[in-house]
């Protein structure tokens, strides 16, 4: 079995994150990371190689991306990866959702996988959808947020049991392989990378492709050949800030917070 | 004439409340834009009479497909051979996690753009421009689009229901045919409930747990801090921590959860991520007690404590029953 997971560079968390008021679009520089959900994505991933029930003859991380994106890669091995693949071509950047799903799923042909795995989110855009976009593209069954995920049968018969939540409750779904799966946060706990996987992640190999290795038509991504067009950007209705207090001496915090109750009545 | 074919979900006979929305919201879109709203439904013996009942939110048609339940792949199938057909300039969906996943499927089969997470929608120059929160809602972003087809997520509850004031709407069956990535995927159980069955929507003072409790019998402190409230208050969780199983399913806030509007709403341990806001935002008073100062949560808290619940916790239920025996 051959497993892509989908990752990102996602800006840190602890960079404030901005739009570029000239384009519309998410100002994407300053300090980088991987995209914390694709890190279940990557476990998820390991976990099954290690489980035993299928054999794993290898993991992908693929991304798309500026060349800074490359790092998110690099994590990405350090992680368990044995390779990664990386989308790297002007012809793509500013593509929308939409646009996006279909240059990865163009990039994941060519690896022809039996499972895509990606996190349930990314921590920028917060778009959700990703996967479900990229499975269209690729005819193959997809579903999001999942939560538990059990391999069962052979490659070519095998098909995997999920768990996931959605609006009425737990549902379980039986889905047949090759298929897309999105994982919730809350499939697994990450491992952390030891040193020597750090050390090692750039000895992997690391394929670069252009739109054309992978035959994208230039004329279907982009920011100029999307269908949904950023037109503007505004700010929110402002939010008078809330009161904050730092504890330091418990006993104080909470008679100032008792108090702020009482004033309002709540208690 | 530009026509908005919009998406219900249902479950056990009745239609979800944020689809309701959905339909009012499309209704009242087309007829700014001088066309209908369709809606569509897709189930296995879907009943007529809840069909044509999205007549009196506003749809001026129902549309029925025959499919399996639960899961998005049918439902673009069905929607896009309604679109194909029916020549439909956008679809709407109300908040939801199978709206998510429709959508963006139907995007990619049709070549629509898509704007997802949307929380205003206004016609503008014949065409419809969609409202979009980014970056942890700091921002807005205003999506057009360039595509014949344009799909419109909603976030959960952006849509406010219209009166039920129409009349029934005629109902047309759709036939259409599975692809082949629908016919891949089978619903083994649908909307199992795990955890006990507790009831915080009518709570006035909700305490809420997210993952800063720790551990499950973390909750521990959040139901000492409701006992010590009494009265109407109750003890709620993030989906984070229903997931873990830490707490019923019954009290989880937000996307895929309840949507909430207590008059003190505590947040414990939770950062406050976009999927928990929209279930709690309308509270009257939030309070959030979070160790991290960057948690999103204080952004929209009209108190923070930055501090260690395990220290706080215990001190404000005992500050909480001394001051209500006094």
């Amino acid at each position: 079995m051959k497993i892509c997971v989908l990752v990102k560079e996602v800006p840190d968390a602890a960079v404030e994150k901005r739009i570029d008021p000239s384009t519309g679009r998410m100002d994407r520089s300053g300090e980088k990371n991987l995209n914390p959900y694709d890190t279940h994505a990557i476990e998820a991933a390991m976990q099954i190689k290690e489980g035993g029930a299928v054999p794993v003859e290898e993991i992908v991380a693929v991304t798309m991306g500026p060349d800074s994106a490359v790092r998110a890669l690099h994590k990405a091995v350090s992680l368990g990866a044995d390779r990664s693949v990386h989308l790297s071509d002007p012809v793509v950047a500013g593509s929308d959702v939409a646009a996006t799903g279909y240059a990865l799923a163009k990039t994941l042909q060519r690896e022809n996988p039996d499972l895509v795995l990606l996190g349930q989110q990314s921590d920028d855009g917060e778009c959700y959808t990703i996967g479900a976009v990229v499975a269209e593209h690729l005819s193959m069954p997809s579903l999001t947020q999942v939560i538990k995920m059990d391999v069962e049968g052979g490659v070519g018969s095998g098909s995997l049991r999920c768990e996931r939540q959605a609006e009425y409750g737990y549902d379980t779904v039986q889905i047949k392989l090759p298929a897309v799966i999105s994982v919730g946060d809350a499939i697994n706990e990450p491992r952390y990378p030891s040193l020597k996987a750090i050390m090692g992640a750039k000895k992997k190999p690391l394929d670069t492709v252009t739109a054309g290795d992978v035959e994208i038509d230039a004329s279907k991504v982009g920011g100029d050949n999307s269908a949904a067009q950023w037109v503007a950007a505004k700010s929110p209705p402002a939010k008078a800030a809330g009161e904050i207090i730092e504890d330091e001496d418990t006993g104080e915090t909470v008679e100032k917070i008792v108090a702020w109750l009482d004033e309002r009545k709540l208690i | 004439m530009a026509n908005i074919l919009v998406y219900a979900l249902h479950y056990d006979g009745a239609i979800n409340k944020n689809s309701l929305g959905a339909v009012s919201e499309g209704a009242k879109l087309a007829a700014e834009l001088g066309g209908e709203a369709h809606a569509i439904l897709l189930g296995e013996n879907v009943p007529q009479e809840l069909a044509a009942s999205l007549g009196k939110y506003g749809a001026k048609k129902v549309l029925v497909a025959e499919g399996p339940e639960g899961l998005a792949q049918p439902l673009v199938d069905a929607m896009a051979k309604a679109i194909t057909d029916g020549g439909y300039s956008y679809a709407l969906f109300g908040g939801g996690l199978l709206g998510f996943e429709i959508g963006a499927g139907l995007a990619a089969r049709l070549g629509a753009g898509v704007a997802m997470e949307v929380t205003a929608v206004r016609a503008e120059g014949g065409e419809l421009v969609a409202e979009r929160p980014i970056l942890g809602d700091s921002a807005i972003s205003e999506i057009k689009y360039r595509s014949d087809v344009g799909i419109i997520i909603g976030r959960l509850n952006a849509f406010e229901l219209g009166d039920a004031s129409g009349a029934d709407a005629p109902v047309e069956q759709l036939s259409f045919e599975l692809s082949a990535q629908a016919q891949q995927a089978t619903m083994v159980t649908r909307g199992e409930q795990r955890g006990a069955d507790v009831d915080i929507e009518g709570a006035d003072i909700l305490i809420a747990g997210g993952r800063g409790l720790g551990k499950a019998e973390g909750f521990q402190l959040a139901e000492d801090l409701a006992g010590a409230f009494g009265g109407n208050s109750a003890v709620a969780a993030t989906r984070a921590v229903v997931d873990a199983g830490w707490y019923p399913y019954a009290a989880q806030i937000g996307q895929t959860g309840k949507t909430v509007a207590p008059k003190l709403y505590l947040a414990a341990g939770i950062s406050g991520a976009i999927q928990h806001k929209v279930g709690m935002q309308a509270s009257e008073n939030i309070v959030a007690i979070n160790k991290d100062a960057n948690a999103p949560i204080f952004e929209f808290s009209d108190l923070g404590i930055i501090g260690d619940l395990n220290k706080i916790l215990p001190k404000l239920t005992e500050a909480v029953k001394a001051k209500k025996g006094s």
